[in-house]
């Protein structure tokens, strides 16, 4: 749950608007492939002080949602508004308002030190140079890397350069900021000191407004006050985690770690199961089977197969939904 | 905390300008690859021409050119290609969405590779002048820089624009650059007076900046000079002016349409898609 007070929200110009937003990509040449629709008349709008995620599989539009919403793309049809300046003509304007930073960037320059990658990014914005280094080495700080204020670039690891460019885009304190998958392939660590700063810096500043993309579940459930769940460039839900996980709590969901199992594609054939996913847990030996169930009536059938098939149940429980169920149920699959 | 857009601008051409001069200084290679490698080609020319018993101004004028050869190469790889590599490594993308001129990025970009390459250049002049025993008579100074600025704001723009068509290149940048070295070297007359070339290829060969300049440069650095000179040296400075608002203005606009395209198209800024 999003720690923020959600009564902070202003209730003036949405921070994103976007009407009947659409992007088809055409391929350079025609027998380089088809046209792709990446989105497709996306109706959004965010308010300031939000922090809005966007939950999608590989390829659903989410990056090109963010890149149109960042200036960096032109739609081929439909409108996007930040703070009401439309990004197509206003973009000199939007600019002054947003920053960005995407998951796995390696940029900056391995020469430079991170002070002076921070610094240099930091003048692109106009911020004085005393309040930039202020600036950088309080953030330096937060993030725990003012050991290696001075190390070159070149030298960091991938956690630390990660949230590095994580203090590049929030370092010039903008309205709102698009952060494209930001913990993308990071250790636990470094997701948790990014998510707690991003978080923190909302609460501090209730009128900025944070847009992200992830593909991780619990990220989405923690940070977000609101998601859009969207797959193939249409948003198929858009509501508070608590709320999209009320359209499967009407369903039961059990779960059920089983050894020596032999077959798995029996289960998601039985009358009443809505979803079933399943994933193996080799060090143990055991597979995790879980259902979405319309009712409960179908659970011994379950437990009849299970014991069919002359496996041992090592544990049986019925759980709260959570974000994966809502997204499968929504998109149909999961997001592995 | 923040600026106007004139000042946001100048922060971003010192911002930009900062990595240029600091790698110089943090990559010591430099001093061999860009100072002793134009050594050895300015030496093969210096003895063909001892050898030939020339007159002792050729010898000069390779030295000079060799000089200059560091600002022709810098502008091919480091302006002209230079977008092109930003946008492999991602910080294309961030230039694009900060709220500032992309004409500032390319200004910090050929500020900072001018104030390197001039230390290179002038390291190559001054051991090549020890080495071949050259005597330099300087009689106008301030022609000379007037010069010197001109050919390097003139060559500097020709980059700036180059950064944005190379962009339509992709992957092609790197043969472009190589395509443009040697015969430039020709044309451009590094190692001899242009004139000599005769006047329709020393004249196209003068939309390359650093021809004029070359010839300018030998004239105020050498005596016997003006007697190899294309055009005379106030001649020139005027072409090299105009060349200077030419390229900037045509930097502006092809900067302009390669953010539209990239924009259009989403495959200049983006690469990933």
């Amino acid at each position: 749950m999003p720690l923020r007070k959600k009564s902070a929200r202003m209730s003036q110009t949405p921070a994103v608007r976007t009407e009947a937003l659409t992007r088809v990509f055409e391929p350079k040449k025609k027998k380089e492939g088809s046209t792709v629709r990446a989105l497709n008349s996306v109706d959004l709008q965010i308010e300031q002080g939000e922090l809005f995620g966007i939950l999608g599989p590989n390829g659903a539009g989410k990056t090109t949602l963010l890149k149109i919403l960042s200036t960096l793309l032109l739609p081929t049809s439909g409108k996007a508004y930040i703070a009401g300046l439309d990004v197509e003509t206003q973009f000199t304007e939007v600019r002054q308002r947003i920053n960005m930073v995407s998951g796995g960037e390696i940029s900056g320059y391995g020469l430079l030190t991170v002070k002076e990658n921070l610094w240099m990014f930091s003048q692109f914005y106009g911020i004085k140079s005393k309040v930039a280094l202020q600036r950088i080495d309080d953030m330096l700080k937060d993030f725990g890397l003012s050991d290696k204020k001075d190390a070159k670039v070149r030298t960091l690891s991938t956690g630390q350069r990660q949230k590095m460019n994580v203090i590049r885009g929030f370092i010039t304190d903008p309205d709102i900021i698009f952060l494209d998958e930001p913990t993308l392939g990071l250790d636990v660590n470094a997701s948790r000191v990014i998510r707690d700063f991003i978080l923190r810096w909302l609460k501090e500043r209730p009128s900025k407004t944070v847009v992200l993309t992830t593909h991780y579940m619990v990220e989405a459930d923690e940070l977000c006050d609101r998601i859009a769940i969207i797959d193939n460039g249409r948003i198929l839900a858009c509501d508070s985690p608590e709320r999209l996980k009320k359209v499967v709590r009407m369903n039961t969901t059990l779960s059920m770690d089983v050894s020596r199992l032999k077959d798995t594609s029996v289960f998601g054939t039985f009358p009443g199961v809505e979803n079933f996913t399943f994933t193996e847990d080799g060090e143990k030996g055991l597979t995790k089977l879980r259902f979405v169930m319309r009712d409960e009536s179908g659970v011994s059938d379950i437990v009849s197969a299970v014991l069919g098939q002359g496996s041992r149940i090592e544990s049986l429980q019925k759980t709260e939904p959570t974000l994966e169920d809502v997204f499968i149920k929504m998109v149909g699959k999961g997001l592995d | 905390m923040t600026d106007g857009w004139m000042m946001r601008n100048l922060r971003a051409v010192r911002g930009r300008a900062y990595p240029r001069v600091i790698g110089a200084v943090r990559e010591p290679s430099w001093v061999f690859f860009e100072v002793v490698l134009p050594l050895f080609t300015v030496a093969a020319y210096a003895y063909v021409y001892q050898f030939m018993d020339a007159k002792v101004e050729l010898i000069g004028y390779v030295v000079l050119g060799g000089a200059m050869t560091a600002f022709w190469l810098n502008v091919l790889w480091s302006m002209a290609a230079q977008f092109y590599w930003e946008k492999e490594i991602g910080n294309l993308q961030l230039y694009m969405v900060a709220p500032i001129s992309r004409m500032s990025i390319l200004a910090g970009m050929a500020l900072g590779g001018m104030l390197s390459t001039t230390v290179n250049a002038a390291s190559t002049l001054v051991i090549g002048a020890f080495i071949f025993n050259i005597a330099f008579h300087i009689v106008d100074p301030l022609m000379l820089a007037a010069i010197f600025v001109a050919t390097m704001v003139a060559l500097y723009g020709m980059g700036m624009m180059f950064a944005s068509l190379y962009m339509l290149f992709g992957r092609e940048a790197h043969h472009l650059s190589n395509l443009l070295t040697d015969p430039v070297y020709l044309a451009s007359g590094f190692y001899f007076p242009v004139k000599y070339l005769g006047v329709f290829v020393a004249a196209g060969a003068s939309f390359i900046p650093i021809t004029l300049g070359l010839d300018a440069l030998r004239q105020l650095f050498f005596t016997g000079g003006a007697a190899d000179a294309f055009l005379s040296v106030e001649a020139e400075l005027l072409v090299l002016v105009g060349l200077c608002a030419l390229f900037l203005v045509l930097a502006h606009y092809s900067l302009r349409y390669m953010e539209y395209l990239g924009k259009a198209t989403g495959r200049l800024t983006l690469r990933w898609q």
